[in-house]
């Protein structure tokens, strides 16, 4: 079974709807406990990562969740997902999971296109994701597929290596990482129409 | 580099689409479940799915469309009409909704956008807003005035005004409604959508007047806008999503392709 973490960062309702419709069998789950039990787990989430940092420590979920990665066993961080396993985070100062080591830093002012126009903060729509080397998670996907963003943050990790695909607006800024046992994405897949559902599959099929 | 989105709305009134010219005289067209299918296959986007009669009944209808809607296809859906509370908010998005769009409430009550933001966050807040020209004045100063209740309700706020104060409030995303192009298919109204997108950093969705693909290259070039919304255009079977998609693509402005 696969475990969808709950930790009151947004709507998690369709991240569940995506599992459902390619066959995959989940729950939506607060409870440490639980979160443990899972096969693999998701963890979705918008919002701000000082808050979303508290609400996984009120929980004991933080742990839950660095437990979890320790085991081996697949991770899917989404959004607000792939920005909380770094280190800290540049909104609100705050001290994240610390499973990869970077920071998370807002778009840069002002941020500019190629024709000097300037360029709308969050990045709020579809855009493209280049793979930086051959990795599970781009099984089967065109190249040239668009994914959904919605964002204002990114992460900088320290290790450029854990940096599997690349986005441009304005600048290019990674867009999903992965490191052993851990995927996370700074788009929506479950919002991202077949790609993303490909993405999602992906990640159910996937041993590490 | 970041696409421009076509987002399709489906006006709904009793469990169909229906389509209607400056907010009156809606006659049916079609299934919206299917309709939706339909364009998420060809294309588009965005959906969004407008309840015109706003009332408590159709609003349980339009959740259960979202329900089932939401079942069958992934890309973002947006509720709007009728939504006054942050309960209401939170009934379209649990049933599969990833925006809500709030307009005459958001006016009467602008507390409403900082509370739907706190609440869901600013992604999930879209301000609708009808505007219409007056002409400019002390009071409205850009010439363009907000109408509320269906188009129907003058409210002396100007909207230039209203669409700053509604980013300022945490709104993540402005819908700007012509009330002067909207039905009428002769093309969007430039001159506010860009005053508008150029005065704010969240992205400002152009709606009304839409008519050939021609209108959607010009709204979303010299009007400024991240997005251009339509209905008429392929609920009449003119034309298809990846039609308009290939003619702005030849253009040279960047749409998603389907994969």
């Amino acid at each position: 079974m696969i475990a969808i973490l709950d930790y009151e960062a947004g709507n998690l309702t369709s991240v569940k709807r995506a599992l459902d419709y390619l066959g995959y069998r989940s729950y939506i789950t607060s409870r440490p406990e639980e979160v443990l039990k899972a096969e693999r787990l998701i963890f979705p989430g918008v919002g701000a990562a000082g808050e979303a940092m508290e609400n996984l420590k009120r929980k004991g979920l933080d742990e839950a969740l660095r437990e979890f990665f320790q085991s081996g066993r697949p991770l899917l961080g989404i959004c607000l997902g792939v920005q909380i396993i770094f280190t800290e985070s540049e909104e609100d100062g705050a001290r994240c999971l610390g499973l990869l080591r970077g920071r998370v830093v807002r778009f840069p002012i002002p941020l500019l296109d190629t024709d000097g126009n300037p360029l709308k903060v969050p990045h709020m729509g579809w855009n493209g994701v280049r793979p930086q080397r051959e990795h599970p998670l781009f099984q089967g996907m065109d190249p040239a597929a668009e994914f959904y963003f919605v964002h204002s943050y990114y992460p900088q990790p320290e290790d450029p290596g854990v940096i599997i695909g690349v986005t441009d607006y304005g600048i290019d800024f990674p867009s999903a990482i992965a490191h052993e046992n851990l995927w996370a994405v700074q788009f929506h897949p479950e919002k991202s129409g077949r790609p993303g559902l490909r993405m999602l599959d992906n990640f159910c099929r996937w041993r590490p | 580099m970041l696409s421009k989105r076509i987002v399709v709305c489906l006006d709904i009134k009793e469990g169909r689409t229906t389509k209607g010219v400056k907010f009156k005289d809606n006659v049916p067209v079609g299934d919206p479940v299917e309709m939706a299918r339909r364009y998420y296959d060809e294309g588009a986007d965005e959906i969004v799915f407008y309840d015109i009669t706003a009332s408590a009944e159709s609003r349980q209808i339009v959740i259960d469309l979202v329900d089932q809607v939401a079942r069958q296809i992934f890309i973002p859906l947006t509720v709007g009409g009728g939504i006054r509370t942050v309960e209401d908010m939170r009934r379209v998005l649990l049933a599969g909704a990833e925006k809500v769009s709030i307009n005459t409430a958001a006016v009467k009550n602008p507390q409403l956008i900082a509370d739907g933001a706190r609440a869901f966050g600013s992604q999930s807040v879209i301000l609708g807003m009808d505007a219409k020209w007056v002409g400019p004045s002390e009071k409205i100063p850009s010439g363009y005035e907000v109408w509320i209740n269906g188009g129907r309700t003058p409210t002396g706020i100007d909207a230039l005004w209203w669409a700053r104060e509604a980013e300022r409030l945490g709104a993540g995303e402005i819908c700007l409604n012509s009330i002067d192009a909207d039905g009428t298919q002769e093309g969007y109204e430039l001159r506010i959508t860009r005053m508008i997108s150029e005065a704010v950093s969240i992205p400002v969705v152009a709606s009304g007047g839409a008519g050939v693909p021609e209108h959607l290259f010009e709204v979303l070039t010299e009007g400024k806008a991240d997005a251009a919304l339509i209905a008429s255009m392929v609920h009449y079977g003119l034309y298809s999503i990846s039609e308009i998609k290939e003619y702005l693509a030849r253009k040279g402005v960047k749409v998603r392709r389907v994969w």
